[in-house]
C-alpha cells in the first residue's frame, strides 16, 4: 500500500513522520541530531532512501548529513563550502561593502535524476553543487559573478539563497531565490544567470521596481508546467506565466499578502496554497486564526481553509520551507509552525488534523510519496 | 599521548564516548592537537575551527589545567601536564545565557 513520509526540520532536531495512504495514523521518529538546527531535510526523487539534511548550530557550525537507508542511519559528509575565486563583497546593512562569508546551508535540493547530485543554497547567498553524494561541494560561481551581486543586501534573516527549483522539462534550467536580491534563472546548468524580477514592486527599497533587491520569500512550480511560477514575496503573491520573465500580482482577496510559504497542488497546477501572516513587523497570524488560503484559479480568488485548524488565540508563523504536498489522490498538504505543530490534510486542504503538536519550532517540511 | 575531552554534541557527531586519546606529532599545541583530532575524526572538521582560516569558532573554548587557553596562539605550547597526558585538553561549548 502506498504511503507518505514527512521530513521535518526543527530548531532542535529532525523528525520523520510516516503513514500509509490513508494518512490518519502516524508513526513519529526522532529527534535525529537532537539539539541542532535542521534548516532543511529532503529526499532524493531518484532514490527515495537517500536523504540529505542541513544540520547546524551557533556553536559548532555547519554539518551535512546523508542517509542511504531512509533515515535509519546517517553519515556526516562534506561541510566545506569555500567560495570560488575572488570572494568579492556585497552590501551590508549599513551600506558598507562586506566580503561574502559562509554562515549556513538553508536549502538542499537533490537532483531529479541522480541521487549523488545535490544543490545547496547558502548564506551568504551562493549556490553550491555536489556530485559525489555530498562529500565535496563546488560553487557555481556565475551567480555571484552577476554584475548586480555587489549590490545585494541581506534581509533581516541574513542574505540567504533559500529556494532552488530544478526545471524537469528543460535540462539545465534552474531558478533560485535570494533574500533580498530576488529571483535568478540559469538556462545553462548554473553557468550564467539573469535576474527574473520584472513586475515585482517592493516599497521597502529605494526603487520599488529595481531589477534586483526584492525580498522574495519563496517560489513554487508544478512539475507538469514549469513555465508557470508562483511567488510569495515579502508582501504580494505573484505569478509568472513565462518562466519568470515577468510577474503579475495575484493577491486578490487575501486578508494580507505577507507570508512565507507557497505551494502547488500535486494534480491541479492552478490550485495553490499560502498562509497569510499579519505583517512584516509582527510575523504572526492575523486575528489569532490559523488559516491556509487556497486558490483554484491560479491566484486572485482565494478561499480560507479552516476546518481542523485553531481559530482563536493562535499566533504562530509558518516559515518559507515549511509547507509541502504529497502526490496521492486526493492530494495531501502539510505544513509546520513555529509553535511546533505539523498539520496534515488528506483532502487537498478541505480539512486538517495535527500529526504532532509539540515539536520544537518547525523550520522545514518536505514530503515523500512512497510506492 | 594527549587526552582530549569533547562537548556532548561533538562526541555524538564523532560517534565516541568519553575521553579521547590522540597521538600528536611534534610539540603539543592547539594546532597540532586539532590537526590530529580532525585526522582521526574528519566529521569534526569545521565544527571547532574554520576549515579555511583555522580560526577557532567564536562559541568554542579551549580549557586545560583550570585555565582558559582560547586566546593563546595556535602554535603556543600547551601546558606540560597536557603534553604529558596528565591533564586533558578540554574543547568546550561556550555558555549560552537566556
Amino acid at each position: 500500500m502506498s504511503g507518505v513520509r514527512v521530513l521535518v526540520g526543527t530548531r532542535k532536531g529532525a523528525f520523520i513522520l510516516t503513514s500509509d495512504g490513508k494518512r490518519k495514523q502516524w508513526d513519529v521518529t526522532g529527534p535525529h541530531f537532537g539539539g541542532w538546527e535542521i534548516y532543511h531535510f529532503k529526499a532524493s526523487a531518484a532514490d527515495p532512501n537517500r536523504f540529505y539534511a542541513s544540520q547546524s548550530s551557533s556553536w559548532f557550525g555547519q554539518v551535512i548529513q546523508r542517509s542511504n537507508d531512509g533515515g535509519k542511519t546517517w553519515e556526516a559528509v562534506g561541510n566545506k563550502f569555500a567560495y570560488d575565486g575572488v570572494i568579492g563583497t556585497h552590501l551590508w546593512y549599513d551600506g558598507t561593502a562586506r566580503p561574502w562569508e559562509f554562515a549556513r546551508v538553508w536549502h538542499l535540493e537533490p537532483s531529479l535524476a541522480d541521487p549523488d547530485t545535490v544543490y545547496a543554497g547558502i548564506q551568504d547567498a551562493a549556490l553550491f553543487r555536489s556530485t559525489d553524494g555530498g562529500q565535496t561541494w563546488q560553487e557555481l560561481p556565475g551567480l555571484r559573478q552577476h554584475k548586480s551581486a555587489s549590490l545585494w543586501q541581506p534581509g533581516a534573516g541574513g542574505m540567504c539563497l533559500h529556494t532552488i527549483l530544478l526545471d524537469p522539462s528543460h535540462p539545465g534550467r534552474i531558478f533560485i531565490a535570494i533574500s533580498a536580491a530576488g529571483v535568478f534563472r540559469s538556462d545553462d546548468d548554473g553557468q550564467t544567470w539573469r535576474p527574473m524580477n520584472r513586475g515585482l514592486r517592493s516599497e521597502q527599497i529605494p526603487d520599488p521596481t529595481a531589477e534586483v533587491g526584492h525580498c522574495v520569500h519563496r517560489i513554487a512550480m508544478h512539475p507538469s508546467r514549469p513555465s508557470v511560477l508562483f511567488m510569495q514575496k515579502h508582501w504580494d503573491v505573484m505569478r509568472s506565466d513565462d518562466a519568470g520573465e515577468s510577474w503579475r500580482e495575484v493577491s486578490g482577496n487575501l486578508p494580507t499578502d505577507f507570508g512565507f510559504p507557497i505551494d502547488v497542488h500535486a494534480h491541479e497546477p492552478e490550485t495553490i496554497y499560502v498562509v497569510p501572516i499579519k505583517s512584516d513587523s509582527e510575523h504572526y497570524l492575523p486575528e489569532g486564526k490559523l488559516r491556509v488560503y487556497r486558490s483554484r484559479t491560479g491566484g486572485n480568488e482565494w478561499e480560507a481553509l479552516t476546518k481542523g485548524l485553531p481559530q482563536r488565540d493562535c499566533y504562530v508563523n509558518v516559515l518559507r520551507d515549511a509547507m509541502a504536498v504529497d502526490s496521492l489522490d486526493p492530494c495531501g498538504v502539510y505544513f509546520g509552525t513555529t509553535g511546533g505543530q505539523v498539520y496534515a490534510s488528506a483532502d487537498a486542504g478541505n480539512s486538517w488534523a495535527p500529526i504532532v503538536r509539540d515539536l520544537p519550532s518547525v523550520v522545514s517540511v518536505e514530503v515523500q510519496t512512497l510506492p | 599521548m594527549i587526552r582530549v575531552v569533547l562537548p556532548a554534541h561533538l562526541r555524538t557527531l564523532a560517534h565516541v564516548a568519553g575521553e579521547l586519546k590522540l597521538d600528536v606529532e611534534g610539540q603539543a599545541t592547539q594546532r597540532s592537537v586539532l590537526d590530529a583530532l580532525e585526522a582521526c575524526y574528519p566529521m569534526l572538521r569545521g565544527t571547532i575551527r574554520d576549515q579555511v582560516t583555522h580560526q577557532r569558532r567564536p562559541f568554542v573554548r579551549f580549557f586545560a589545567c583550570e585555565e582558559d587557553l582560547s586566546h593563546e596562539l595556535p602554535d603556543a605550547p600547551l601546558p606540560d601536564a597536557v603534553a604529558a597526558g596528565i591533564e586533558p585538553f578540554l574543547v568546550v561549548g561556550a555558555m549560552a545565557g537566556g
